[in-house]
């Protein structure tokens, strides 16, 4: 497991003013007239050193790193809407690393140490808050399943306390521990170095800092095709014209099958509606993160106050980013006995987004049978935690052909070697 | 909510129903060789349609039977229903059912029975 993640250049090395107290001092006496753009609405260029297909969180740190750790300024990102827009945008934020397997603790632990420095390294408040993660148990198989658990992720030197029901109570003033209730809270296991991040945000930051490096972000600009030749990628068509590349790297989420079959590419993904939603503002009542497995709900409270809930996948495929009515009321029904508190809250915004689901809940990171191109998916419900960690592990695989120790396991050919990672009790998300 | 028009118990709404994802897979039969990597192939991979897609659904708080239904992934519209082990009959359910990459798979190859009849007496069924 790496130690101390290289994360590149520091601060805004290309010339970008950075944000700091005196840059808003400044402003705020110019009005706010005077910010410079976050990044260029860039044209695309006829020919990029590599593109990076998919302009949400893990496509923008990807692009971030090839350019901040491997020096490849001259690349291009192409989305097919606005940046941050996709998965990025819909996800209920939750961030932490307490997964069972070691390939796992590997690469979501990898991503945690990067969310811990983050605002720093991009110059940007992703207001990541490390408020903690609690996953509750409520059956005597769950106690246990829970121990196992526990303890696998405590050999791999990651963080992870073991709670009981009056101490899940000191904790979270507002659940109920009633043991009464149809799934009574009998204990919990939490990560401290979990907790939030504002979404938009990291999406903002990378893209910020890629810019400031020299990369061409380029929105609404839609892949419609993969050029090959010779088993080699030759490059992308586009709604905006061909670009040539000798290097494309894929991570659009829900739609990598719609990507992989333009090079005749066969993936095991399922894509799935994953809904989330937020109440109307109240005061500060919860400030940790919610999850059960067995109630299928998290919950956390933004910084605007809003309760903000998530709850499995819809039941059939779907890329309409919206799911149906049946999950979030029965969602809704759980969280209300567990928190009795929510029983008059309204409801203020619901959407939905599209998850690529994986049989074995865990990411595929890979090199495909075409040279020059490499597919980043997989991570179905729990891409956004893995945001920077993602990045940077396909970042190196892209730059050097070939996968580091962290993203190595993740191979489309597990499925024929059948060394999966089984993580469907981690994913917290029923699927 | 999906409103699904079971074949045998009339509309009904998508929480009396599971979905069983892809129709048509057609399982290799066990004397027929393939390789690994042709049998990992049927047993992971998916087709995952942006558009319409063939799946197969059971009513399970109802008659409790399976049945094929061809919907668009992208509207939810219900093109059809159809019976289990029938083929689609619209255009486009056929067009879906031609394209599916399994059609030209290895697997779905072996799942056919061998030419040659096993020796000794068969039973009429």
């Amino acid at each position: 497991m790496a130690e101390t993640p290289d994360r590149g250049a520091r601060g805004l090395p290309g010339g970008k003013p950075k944000y700091s107290i005196f840059s808003l001092a400044r402003n705020a006496a110019s009005y706010h007239q005077d910010w410079q753009r976050a990044w260029r609405a860039a044209e695309p260029k006829a020919e990029y050193d590599a593109v990076i297909v998919g302009g949400g969180g893990h496509g923008l740190a990807t692009a971030y790193y090839l350019a901040a750790v491997h020096g490849m300024t001259n690349i291009a990102v192409v989305e097919k809407g606005w940046l941050g827009g996709g998965n990025t945008g819909r996800n209920t934020t939750i961030i932490r690393s307490n997964y069972m397997w070691d390939e796992s603790a590997a690469i979501y632990d990898h991503a945690l140490k990067l969310w811990e420095g983050m605002s720093q390294d991009l110059n940007f408040n992703v207001m990541f808050s490390q408020r903690g993660v609690l996953t509750i148990a409520h059956s005597e198989h769950e106690l246990r399943e829970m121990s196992r658990r526990v303890h696998a992720i405590r050999l791999n030197g990651i963080d992870s306390d073991v709670l009981g029901p009056e101490e899940i109570k000191a904790f979270v003033p507002t659940i109920n521990i009633d043991p009464s209730i149809r799934y009574p809270v009998m204990g919990g296991f939490l990560q401290r170095r979990g907790g939030t991040a504002r979404h938009d945000a990291v999406a903002w930051g990378y893209a910020r800092a890629a810019d400031d490096l020299g990369v061409d972000i380029i929105q609404n600009c839609e892949v419609t095709g993969l050029r090959r030749k010779a088993g080699r990628i030759e490059g992308v068509e586009t709604t905006r014209g061909f670009i040539k590349t000798p290097k494309v790297g894929c991570v659009v989420a829900g739609h990598c099958s719609v990507l992989a079959a333009m090079a005749d590419i066969r993936l095991p993904i399922a894509s799935r509606p994953l809904q989330a939603l937020v109440s109307e503002p109240i005061k500060p009542v919860l400030d940790t993160v919610i999850m059960s497995n067995a109630v299928h709900m998290y919950i956390s409270q933004s910084d605007k106050g809003e309760m903000v809930l998530g709850a499995g996948v819809d039941k059939y495929n779907s890329y309409a980013q919206r799911g149906s009515f049946p999950v979030p009321e029965h969602m809704i029904a759980a969280a209300v006995e567990l928190f009795p508190i929510l029983s008059r809250l309204r409801m203020l915004r619901h959407w939905g987004g599209i998850v690529d689901t994986c049989p074995d809940a865990s990411p595929i990171i890979s090199k495909t049978d075409v040279k020059g191109l490499y597919f980043n998916c997989g991570w179905g419900t729990g891409g956004f935690k893995a945001t920077p960690g993602s990045g940077h592990v396909f970042a190196d695989l892209i730059a050097n052909d070939r996968p580091n120790a962290i993203a190595a396991p993740y191979s489309l050919d597990r499925f024929q070697t059948g060394l999966l990672i089984d993580e469907h009790g981690a994913a917290g998300v029923a699927h | 909510m999906l409103l699904i028009p079971c074949p045998h118990c009339g509309e009904r709404d998508e929480i009396e129903f599971s979905c069983g994802g892809e129709a048509h897979i057609l399982r290799p039969l066990a004397e027929n060789s393939i390789t690994d990597a042709e049998f990992a192939d049927y047993l992971f991979l998916r087709e995952n349609t942006k558009g319409v897609f063939l799946e197969r659904w059971r009513h399970a708080a109802g008659c409790r039977r399976w049945f094929n239904m061809a919907r668009d992934t992208v509207t939810h519209e219900i093109l059809e229903v159809y019976p289990m082990g029938a083929l689609p009959e619209s255009d486009a359910g056929k067009k879906a059912y031609k394209e599916n990459w399994r059609r030209k798979s290895a697997a779905e190859a072996a799942a056919k029975p061998s030419k040659s009849k096993p020796s000794g007496k068969g039973k009429k069924a």
